[in-house]
């Protein structure tokens, strides 16, 4: 039986069962593996956090090594001592603060509104971390990550990530080679909150000079470089007031 | 091959060489300038891109008669769509890292159009079966190029393969570094992938006379 596909009748037909066939399946779908993409997305922010203040997996050079999601949840209460809502210069405890999306919250602020901004405080070895996240936009879309400073603003360690820079080019934000260039810099100039620019040519590709707010570019990722930079600079002037009481000068 | 047919393996074998839609056809240009500065990410979007062709290829060519044809480009995308979807949630629940990196590549697979180019060109007009054939090839053909771009501007721009440094270290001057080679720059930005492009379209002509086209 050959049907007149050109009927317009048939084509709404169609075209409207396609949508629900569609639809649906794409609906029972989400909702079925909707659970375990939050768990999983849950894990990989606990994973982020822990990173930034140096608990992961690395070994010498090379590639970013994460704690393994099975232990992830154990060693984020393990480490991270305090999960804070900081407002202005005060902070409050709130064990679910590592699930406020920035996003949403720089947005209220942008508004005008009150923000509930995270701020984790990890110990390991004695040593006390402040772990700022921070949120920006790159060259295609979104980029975020994570910095741990220690009383006297220094860098301790950062994770940054993105939803889609460039493969080979402003991807590589999330490399080692990258990343690792943040440990040990001031975010402050004098007392200037400056966070840490990243720069072309500043002649120190070694990043031998911890002193300088500044880091070796990427090559062919200026726009998602200045972004990042932009961010970091949003972040600590955000969190100014609160790092300012636990500064020791 | 005693597997297939002769008509049905040229499905396959033609669009690697002779009929490649990258270089004859010249079709996804745009997502094999963007994505071949990594050896790794051209792997990637080599496979994601053989998956959508060729169940996409299936499904368009089961669908053949009773698609409209006023509505079939439509019909088409939401397929590719779809399919595109289900494998981007199917890996982030099971496979969460390799989910992020192919995020990038998920919007570019729709976009594709070698994807669209294959459902309008063959699988509204052929059966399942020679429909899976010919988008394996058109996959294959896309992907062989993919990953020889991927290799030589990995290799020349960054001196690296997959991530790991094959050349030495350029910064401390070790390896073939340490005679005064340095990193090419320009390889890393996708004009670079043009170059490479033009170049595997120059070597495939002059070796196959049949192909250079007529004034």
């Amino acid at each position: 039986m050959a049907i007149n596909t050109d009927k317009n009748s048939y084509t709404v037909i169609f075209a409207s069962l396609m949508v629900v066939v569609v639809g649906a399946l794409l609906a029972s779908l989400a909702s079925g593996l909707g659970p375990k993409i939050k768990e999983n997305e849950r894990f990989e922010k606990q994973q982020n956090i822990l990173y930034a203040m140096g608990v992961n997996q690395n070994v010498d050079e090379g590639s970013v090594n994460f704690i393994p999601t099975d232990r992830v949840e154990a060693e984020f209460s393990n480490y991270i001592k305090k999960q804070l809502v900081v407002n202005g210069n005060q902070a409050e405890e709130d064990n679910e603060a590592y699930l406020i999306d920035m996003k949403k919250q720089l947005d209220i602020l942008k508004k005008g509104g009150e923000a509930k901004l995270p701020l984790f405080v990890g110990e390991k070895e004695g040593k006390t971390f402040y772990i700022v996240p921070m949120y920006g936009k790159g060259l295609w879309d979104a980029i975020w990550g994570f910095m741990s400073l220690d009383e006297h603003m220094v860098v301790q360690g950062v994770y940054f990530d993105h939803k889609g820079e460039t493969p080979g080019l402003g991807a590589n934000i999330k490399q080692r080679y990258f990343m690792d260039d943040f440990t040990g810099e001031s975010i402050l100039d004098g007392s200037r909150y400056a966070g840490v620019a990243v720069v072309k040519g500043n002649n120190d590709p070694l990043n031998k000079d911890k002193n300088d707010n500044e880091v070796d570019a990427l090559a062919g990722a200026t726009i998602t470089g200045n972004g990042l930079a932009a961010m970091v600079k949003e972040s600590v002037t955000l969190y100014k007031p609160y790092l300012e009481t636990i500064r020791k000068k | 091959m005693a597997l297939l047919s002769k008509k049905d393996a040229n499905l396959i074998l033609d669009p690697l060489a002779d009929n490649n839609p990258i270089t004859i056809q010249v079709l996804g240009i745009c997502s094999a300038l963007a994505i071949t500065a990594e050896l790794k990410a051209s792997i990637v979007m080599a496979i994601s891109v053989l998956f959508v062709l060729g169940v996409g290829n299936v499904v368009i060519s089961l669908m053949r008669n009773i698609i409209p044809s006023k509505i079939r480009i439509i019909v088409q995308l939401v397929v590719v769509a779809t399919l595109v979807i289900i494998v981007d949630q199917v890996l982030k629940a099971f496979a969460y890292e390799l989910s992020k990196t192919l995020s990038v590549f998920v919007g570019l697979i729709i976009t594709n159009c070698i994807i669209m180019g294959r459902f309008e060109a063959f699988a509204l007009g052929n059966g399942p079966w020679k429909a899976f054939l010919d988008g394996i090839g058109n996959a294959l053909g896309y992907g062989v190029i993919l990953i020889i771009v991927g290799f030589f501007r990995e290799l020349l721009g960054s001196g690296t393969l997959m991530g790991y440094p094959v050349l030495g270290d350029p910064i401390t001057k070790t390896g073939l570094y340490a005679t005064g080679y340095e990193n090419n720059g320009f390889m890393i930005i996708p004009p670079a992938a043009l170059i490479v492009v033009g170049i595997i379209i120059w070597v495939q002509r002059s070796r196959n006379k049949a192909l250079i086209e007529e004034h």
